[in-house]
């Protein structure tokens, strides 16, 4: 009988029940629809960490704080035998979709062919291509671009690279490399961009190294790296440049080199141990993380192994402030709409408490409990928020597809291009749904709580003179 | 045979007083009466004697300043408030002059409502409301609301779900007050022979000389005080 009183005095007031539940079911859309933006925004931006570095990072002791300035110094030794020991872990193997070595490495590029002279500092990463590829299948979510396989670095191309765009740039490589849009440096008397005072001598060293005074006529253009090995002594690399692969963050697109790990380690390394810098772990689902972490932190332990291990957030503290200033302002706007609603509520409740007032004693006198009279009113904020919450679920449901197919695109934050405009499904989150609907009819409800008090507390005979 | 039953209700030097800010009215002032079971008893007076106030005491929806109320031989102001509505749940039936019917309940609905509040099973309950209906004329109008129904039609819902749950003691307040002479008389009788069928104690308020005429015993009252019995009607 309570919840068919609750439901026909909803109906009773349709207009004011209908603003008020239009309140809660926007609320609901709003909620659900930014939520299904931020909720794409992570699972975009994860996927392309993850593809990009992987879950996990394996780094020798030290790497992480202090080993950035100079990778050399941080090899894992015998990295070979660490990655048998984690492949072949029967914990850790179902977890691992891929593992792979990489360098990471500093030094000087400079593009001295066909009459350029141009230098300057970079931040190299040497990687194992076929890796490489796999990774970038890794697709969890449903949330990545779809991958088209980039063949410009192959294992049968054991000296080509890519560079940033803004490396490609700044060495004058646009032009020989045919990238649309890439202004050529201004020609100057004498060209000295940063690190280009090193240039002659890097001509002459790169030269005696090679054993040639210059470079061959080729197709793609070439570029010589200069390095220190972990010993400290000069060496130098040549490296075909294969194509620009644009990074995100000018800093890093400016900087950036890319190398098979083979010509990375004979930089660094000479003929020295080849190490690497890191063993990347790219695990079959993000939920692994903890247990694949914790698990390898055993094995280091057991094995005294003077390795660390950091995960791709870690690694990325941008990744944390994107999340952090989305989720705030989650918090935010879930905030604001749950206030909206909160005083939407409790104006429609306190005025169906003030015109039944007489009804409230009414029944009072034929011997309903305050609690009884409470009941009924919170039941009706409940039904109403109930109602109300489910029909924005509905809506969202109709109106997040129409949005994905709408042919939107924007720039994600860290993305160097733009990408189709997408929402994630209120289905594929279950936990922002519930949330949604669980968490706007608790507003409506506790916002009855109030009127339902003042309702309970109202004296039989004053009730019953009201008019 | 009134005077063999013990009392429907009992007053003791029963006072009540209102406050309006700083003014105080004397509802009622010192009044003591009893009432026996199975009568049919008026509380007359013009308007403002303070005869709502009384049938608010004798109904437990109100408590005297002074004095003891005892319905059905229990002594109302020991009860908490959960029980005083239990209590009134089940040995007390009101009737407003207003009828005061649910609005978004059928009538067939309203008067089921006091069987739902005491637990009587499902089966039971439909039986005794549809009887109800039945007995006051309404079984073809079960399915209407409230504004679906004249003024003599809701104050016989009212009277069916006064009476559905056979309470000990019905309390109707100027029950024929916005009803036409015709419905008044129509009510009237109604609530006379369901009181002879159901043996129930019928105490209702009235300045209406036709229902008056059919109390059984009668309560003059003016400002706030029982006057001298003037006269006992006769049924």
């Amino acid at each position: 009988m309570l919840m068919k009183i609750a439901f026909r005095n909803i109906l009773r007031n349709r207009r004011r029940s209908f603003m008020t539940g239009s309140a809660i079911a926007v609320s609901a859309v709003a909620l659900l629809v930014f939520g299904g933006f931020i909720t794409y925004i992570f699972t975009a931006f994860e996927t392309g960490l993850v593809r990009n570095i992987g879950h996990l990072t394996v780094f020798r002791s030290g790497y992480f704080l202090f080993g950035s300035g100079n990778p050399a110094a941080y090899g894992i030794d015998d990295y070979d035998k660490v990655m048998a020991l984690i492949g072949n872990d029967p914990v850790l193997r179902p977890m691992l979709r891929v593992m792979t070595p990489t360098q990471s490495l500093v030094g000087i590029a400079g593009n001295f062919s066909g009459g350029t002279d141009a230098a300057k500092t970079f931040f190299g990463t040497g990687l194992v291509v076929a890796d490489r590829q796999k990774m970038r299948e890794w697709n969890e979510y449903g949330a990545g671009q779809p991958v088209v396989p980039d063949l410009r670095m192959s294992a049968a191309a054991p000296q080509r690279g890519l560079v940033g765009l803004g490396m490609a740039r700044i060495l004058g490589l646009c032009g020989p490399l045919h990238v649309v849009g890439c202004p050529s440096p201004p020609v100057r008397e004498a060209t000295k961009v940063p690190g280009a005072a090193a240039a002659p001598d890097l001509v002459d060293l790169a030269h005696s190294e090679l054993g040639t005074n210059a470079h061959p006529a080729q197709e793609q253009p070439r570029i010589d790296l200069l390095g220190a090995t972990a010993n400290g002594a000069p060496n130098v690399v040549s490296m075909e440049v294969a194509g620009v692969d644009q990074q995100g963050v000018k800093e890093l697109d400016d900087n950036y080199v890319a190398m098979p790990l083979a010509l990375a380690q004979q930089l660094v390394y000479g003929r020295g141990e080849h190490k690497v810098t890191g063993i990347v772990l790219q695990l079959q689902r993000t939920g692994q993380i903890a247990a694949a972490r914790s698990r390898l932190a055993v094995l280091i332990a057991q094995h005294h192994l003077p390795l660390e291990v950091h995960d791709f957030a870690e690694l990325t503290p941008f990744y944390v402030q994107v999340v952090r200033l989305f989720s705030m302002i989650f918090l935010f706007l879930t905030v604001i709409m749950g206030v909206i609603v909160l005083f939407a509520v409790v104006n429609t409740m306190t005025m169906n408490v003030v015109e039944r007032t007489n009804e409230i004693g009414t029944i009072r006198a034929m011997g309903v409990r305050r609690n009884g009279i409470r009941a009924q009113f919170v039941l009706e904020g409940w039904l109403l928020g109930a109602i109300a919450a489910t029909i924005g679920v509905l809506i969202a449901f109709a109106v997040i597809p129409a949005i994905n197919h709408g042919g939107l695109n924007w720039t994600p934050p860290g993305n160097s291009g733009s990408v189709p405009f997408r929402l994630a499904a209120p289905a594929s989150r279950l936990a922002l749904l519930a949330g949604t609907w669980g968490g706007l009819v608790l507003v409506a409800t506790f916002a009855a709580l109030l009127p339902a008090n003042r309702a309970a507390r109202l004296p039989v005979v004053d009730a019953l003179r009201h008019v | 045979m009134l005077d063999n039953n013990p009392p429907a209700v009992r007053l003791e030097h029963v006072v009540k007083t209102y406050r309006a800010g700083a003014v105080e009215v004397a509802a009622v002032r010192d009044i003591s009466l009893e009432i026996p079971a199975c009568c049919f008893a008026a509380i007359i007076g013009p308007s403002g004697s303070g005869k709502t106030t009384l049938l608010n005491l004798i109904g437990c929806i109100d408590a005297p300043d002074n004095g003891r109320v005892e319905v059905n031989g229990q002594d109302v102001g020991r009860l908490s408030d959960n029980a005083l509505a239990d209590f009134r749940a089940r040995h007390i039936g009101f009737i407003f002059q207003s009828f005061s019917l649910v609005p978004v309940l059928s009538a067939y609905e309203n008067v089921e409502y006091p069987l739902l509040l005491i637990g009587v099973p499902a089966a039971e309950r439909r039986r005794r409301t549809a009887a109800m209906l039945e007995a006051v004329g309404l079984a073809r109008q079960a399915k209407q609301l409230p504004n679906e129904l004249s003024g003599g039609q809701k104050q016989r819902v009212a009277i069916a779900r006064a009476l559905v749950k056979q309470p000990d003691i019905v309390l109707a307040d100027e029950p024929t007050a916005n009803l036409d002479t015709g419905n008044g008389a129509a009510i009237i009788a109604l609530m006379r022979r369901m009181q002879t069928e159901l043996r129930t104690t019928f105490i209702f308020s009235t300045h209406d000389p036709q229902l008056m005429s059919h109390a059984e015993l009668s309560f003059p009252i003016r400002d706030g005080m029982l006057v001298p019995h003037e006269a006992e009607v006769p049924a």
